[in-house]
């Protein structure tokens, strides 16, 4: 594999990069927001693998127009699939930062440390 | 014109619990969503048990839904792999719905009862989503429902410990859902595809292989993560301790276990079946890491003081028996697998509603001080005895009978298979160990004081009676579900999805 195939895989290097920065940022961060950040970038960088599998060269969006028969597309299965986990993303997000909230009503603090120790 | 609801049967198995669950957070007074949601699980154990009785006699059950053709469609199937766990689940549900009563009540604040018991449904529906989908991406898709449920559920109770136990699982199981996610991605991308009976056709016919095997060890670990196996199980015990008692009953007695299907539904059907290297990748990378998890968490089990962290110790040690029976890769360890999640399901189901049972008269569950409850608690203590002796594997329990299956198994194998037997037989002992140190503490240790308080509340002492009866049933008559196991490891190691 010479360079210019390595480089020319660019979106996935950057998919790797981004999952393994939000999976230090998941692991090495004492806060918990911090955490939670870190975890979506993890999952953010897998909907970048899957936009990038779905893009033909030359494609334009998934939406027929009439009289182009010849219409050249992207597939729009990733697309589709992408938002599905987009949402569950979100609903993940949101249910971590209201764990959060309560943590701090509770206990008073977010970092992991001081939990720890509380009891 | 008719429509014969019989044909609907595995999409029913998901949207019964599914439509009910926003529908029971209209019903304010408690009595009524707590009622509501027993319905509703008993209905989805009744549709699970007649189809799990058609399987039986040889029927699969396949279902294209909005009648759509697979694989552009989203198809569902029921068979003898998932038959049997669908019982356990929709069973495991109502069990603990029914058995938990007085615990939900006085653990979750009344306003927040409908809310419960919503993710109470999205959870049996997303576990029987996950079985019965025969589509890669909508497997993801119900094991995050599941998932999110199970943490609502988790952190519902009064115990703040709960809510950072919750916040670790929500953070490894994404981990875990999102490394599915990138698996089933890079088959898609060499398939083309998101229908596991299509992909198992079309696996095999890639011409390069790598990234199928990069997929199958993003899926691996994944799973594993979700199925707590050693040493990715540091979310469990917290988890299972601190979460109200009867969303404890309902996770232990299956929500690993579905986990382990998909793992074992995936890894055969798609990976093993063309590519021969694979089996033995699975197998090595599976079958230490379920010894160690077996040694191990029997071992941390039996020096552990709080009950119910000792029984999830327990249950992670079982995840180990389950997955060493599947890295066999014969059809006699497949079969102990597959019926040792039956089992455990049984063993543990009833050791944690007697634990729910005993919370109702202690405020502690440390197993010191529960000193002589068996005096003042004599049902709650003998169910305690019945699904302990089931989870050590004495003859005439459930318990026994996997661990026969899994020993015979094991025995196929020659010279290291008697080493694994020791080991199996080594960490029943520890098993022995920690079940008697808290029967010792509750029939024969002195209290400090004079107890004064009635056996718990009937209702639930009935459904963990029962639940401690069905560990002698199936420990007698193990026929219906070791033929269902039987039959489910003939599909597995057949390679057909």
């Amino acid at each position: 594999m010479n360079l210019f195939e390595v480089l020319g895989h660019y979106n996935y290097w950057v998919f790797s990069i981004l999952l393994m920065v939000g999976m230090y940022a998941v692991i090495a961060r004492g806060n918990l927001i911090k955490k939670l950040v870190g975890l979506s970038i993890f999952q953010s960088a897998v909907f970048l693998m899957y936009i990038s599998m779905d893009k033909v060269e030359g494609g334009t969006a998934p939406i027929l127009q009439s009289g182009n028969p010849g219409q050249l597309y992207s597939n729009p299965l990733p697309q589709v699939l992408i938002l599905t986990a987009i949402v569950v993303g979100v609903a993940t997000l949101a249910l971590g930062l209201a764990i959060v909230v309560r943590i701090h009503e509770r206990y008073g603090t977010i970092e992991e440390q001081e939990l720890l120790n509380a009891d | 014109m008719s429509m014969d609801l019989s044909l609907h049967l595995p999409i029913l198995q998901v949207i019964v619990p599914l439509l009910a669950a926003p529908l029971v957070v209209l019903l304010q007074p408690r009595n009524l969503a707590w009622a509501a949601t027993v319905a509703v699980c008993l209905l989805a154990f009744a549709i699970a048990l007649q189809m799990a009785s058609r399987v039986l006699l040889g029927d699969i059950l396949y279902y294209e839904v909005g009648g759509w053709r697979a694989p552009f469609g989203i198809a569902l199937q029921v068979d003898a792999v998932n038959a049997l766990l669908l019982v356990v689940v929709s069973g495991a549900a109502s069990l603990a719905a029914l058995g938990c009563r007085e615990s939900l009540f006085a653990q979750i604040e009344p306003r927040r009862h409908p809310l419960f018991f919503a993710a109470w449904l999205l959870l049996l529906a997303g576990l029987s989503g996950m079985l019965v989908s025969a589509d890669a991406f909508n497997i993801f898709v119900f094991m995050e429902i599941s998932s999110l449920a199970s943490y609502i559920l988790i952190a519902g109770g009064p115990d703040r410990r709960a809510l950072l136990a919750v916040f670790k699982y929500l953070v490894m199981g994404t981990i875990g859902a999102t490394f599915y996610l990138i698996g089933v991605g890079l088959i898609y991308m060499m398939t083309g595809t998101l229908n596991l009976a299509d992909m198992a056709r079309l696996v095999p016919e890639v011409a390069d292989q790598r990234p199928v095997l990069l997929a199958a060890g993003f899926i691996t670990v994944g799973l594993a993560l979700k199925a707590a196996l050693f040493p990715m199980h540091v979310w469990l015990a917290n988890a299972y301790m601190h979460a109200p008692h009867a969303v404890s009953v309902f996770l232990a007695a299956c929500g690993t276990k579905v986990a382990v299907y998909v793992l074992l539904r995936i890894d055969f059907s798609l990976f093993q079946a063309g590519n021969l290297d694979h089996s033995i990748r699975f197998a090595l990378f599976l079958m230490p890491l379920a010894l160690l998890g077996i040694l191990v968490c029997s071992a941390v089990a039996m020096f552990e003081g709080q009950l119910k962290r000792m029984l999830a110790f327990s249950s992670v040690a079982q995840i180990g028996y389950i997955l060493l029976g599947a890295s066999l890769l014969s059809e006699a360890g497949l079969t102990s697998s597959l019926l040792h999640m039956f089992n455990h399901a049984l063993a543990k189901s009833a050791l944690f509603l007697a634990a729910a049972c005993l919370s109702m008269r202690f405020m502690d569950l440390r197993i010191d001080s529960l000193a002589g409850a068996a005096r003042q608690m004599p049902v709650t203590s003998a169910v305690f005895v019945l699904g302990g002796l089931s989870l050590i594997g004495v003859p005439g329990t459930a318990g026994f009978v996997s661990k026969w299956v899994l020993i015979t198994a094991l025995l196929e194998q020659g010279e290291q298979g008697m080493v694994m037997v020791a080991i199996v037989l080594v960490s029943s002992l520890m098993a022995v160990a920690y079940v008697w140190r808290t029967l010792e503490v509750l029939y024969f240790k002195e209290p400090a004081g004079e107890l004064k308080f009635a056996e718990a509340p009937p209702l639930m002492l009935v459904i963990a009676g029962s639940a401690a009866l069905l560990n002698l049933v199936f420990g007698l008559m193990p026929a219906v579900p070791l033929a269902l196991s039987q039959q489910a490891a003939q599909v597995l190691i057949g390679g057909a999805p």
